[in-house]
């Protein structure tokens, strides 16, 4: 073994990690060139020199924690009640927009009778800009009343009031509280006055006033199984009028 | 195995080779901010393969993903001029000697060797840390570090020559490691 060869040998050497062969060879050259065997104890200082203790870095007291407290969210049984708190608190919390959100519609939301009547003033209005006051113009209640039968599974009572200023005008259908219902058409002067009538089970209830929707006059009543509104422009004063000429009875 | 019986068993296993997977952290990444960072990620790594550890060598295992971690974090933190590009190419006779003298009195000197440690390339750093602090075989070296028996032989030798020169004053920066 030359010099060359036992250079690259040293290191094993020191390290242990050189074969038998190897050992017996590169000692006999270590025992002949003290060159070598100079270069065998530096790489053994060296060894030594690092191996002290001050050179070792110790993890930091937190680090076990602080990696613990890691590990736990990590494993799949707190992963798994972590997705359930997630849900349960997103369940939660869907629960209360809800609730909210019902409160609100509950406390915002119209009574039953106030959408009817907004939906009765629409319908008296639409009346009016579609130029669709009535399917049938007539005059005569005779000629108004047969119109509506076969178009309705009812027969509104019909009544002329021309002598008391309100004349017939026409009769048409109209959709309200979700049925086909029957809308009598009365003038006073320039004002049309709708009457909406459909059948209830309602009892009888004698003329209310509603608090007016756009301007619009409202008048409600029930009678013999029917229900009615009347829906004008006209003043309450003079609507009322007209009720009571149609007539509760 | 119940899931608490899993993480409990994971800890037993690796909790003992925190100050080794601390110690190597610390090395590689050079500050305990980042050595920290590095453990840690490695840890929830290890927890996470933990299925695929057959038991043999718990150190060696977490040392691997601690290394592996590192390089990781280096390629995503570090610029580039950090990586040298290594030939494991064989020494000549003449560049392993130094002056003895000076060597020895230097090695006393804890700090001195720190710094000399610390000045090595990254990859040969890894293998003196695994080899004198770890004890680790070539062989595990060479596992852990994921390079052939020789390059783990030839890598020690070159950086011996390098941090005995360092320690000595003989080392120029131009010298190839």
């Amino acid at each position: 073994m030359n010099c060359q060869q036992a250079r690259l040998l040293i290191d094993a050497y020191a390290d242990g990690e050189l074969d038998a062969t190897g050992v017996l060879e590169l000692e006999k050259h270590l025992h002949e060139c003290p060159a070598c065997e100079l270069a065998f104890r530096n790489a053994q200082n060296l060894k030594k020199s690092l191996k002290q203790d001050s050179l070792f870095f110790t993890a930091p007291a937190g680090l076990q924690q602080k990696l613990k407290a890691e590990f736990r969210p990590q494993t799949e049984i707190r992963l798994r009640s972590g997705i359930w708190k997630w849900f349960a608190a997103a369940t939660a919390g869907v629960a209360v927009i809800c609730l909210a959100l019902l409160l609100s519609l509950a406390l915002t939301r119209p009574s039953a009778q106030q959408q009817l009547a907004q939906e009765i003033v629409s319908s008296h209005i639409r009346s009016l800009m579609a130029n669709h006051e009535m399917d049938v113009a007539s005059s005569d209640q005779h000629t108004v009343k047969p119109w509506f039968d076969g178009k309705l599974d009812f027969s509104p009572p019909v009544k002329d009031l021309a002598a008391q200023g309100f004349p017939l005008i026409g009769g048409r259908l109209d959709f309200l509280d979700q049925r086909a219902v029957a809308a009598l058409v009365f003038h006073r002067a320039k004002h049309v006055i709708n009457v909406f009538i459909w059948p209830t089970t309602e009892r009888d209830s004698r003329p209310a006033v509603l608090a007016p929707i756009n301007g619009y006059n409202l008048i409600h009543w029930s009678r013999g199984g029917m229900t009615f509104w009347a829906a004008s422009d006209l003043n309450e004063k003079e609507l009322m009028e007209f009720v009571q000429d149609f007539g509760p009875d | 195995m119940d899931e608490r019986e899993r993480l409990k068993s994971f800890e037993q296993t690796v909790l003992p080779h925190l100050d080794a997977a601390y110690n190597l952290a610390r090395w590689l990444a050079g500050n305990d901010h980042d050595a920290q960072d590095v453990v840690q990620e490695a840890c929830l790594r290890a927890l996470k393969f933990f299925g695929g550890f057959r038991g043999e060598n718990a150190r060696a295992w977490l040392l691997t993903i601690v290394r592996n971690t590192f390089y990781t974090w280096l390629r995503n933190n570090r610029r580039p001029d950090n990586f040298v590009e290594l030939s494991d190419e064989v020494l000549a006779v003449e560049d392993v000697s130094v002056n003895a003298d000076i060597l020895n009195s230097r090695l006393g000197d804890a700090e001195a060797v720190r710094r000399a440690v610390e000045q090595l390339p990254v990859e040969f750093r890894e293998i003196v840390i695994l080899r004198e602090m770890e004890g680790f075989s070539y062989k595990e070296i060479a596992e852990v570090a994921d390079v052939p028996i020789g390059t783990v032989m030839s890598r020690l030798t070159r950086a011996r020559r390098q941090l005995q020169k360092r320690l000595t004053g003989e080392f120029k920066p131009g010298d190839t490691p």
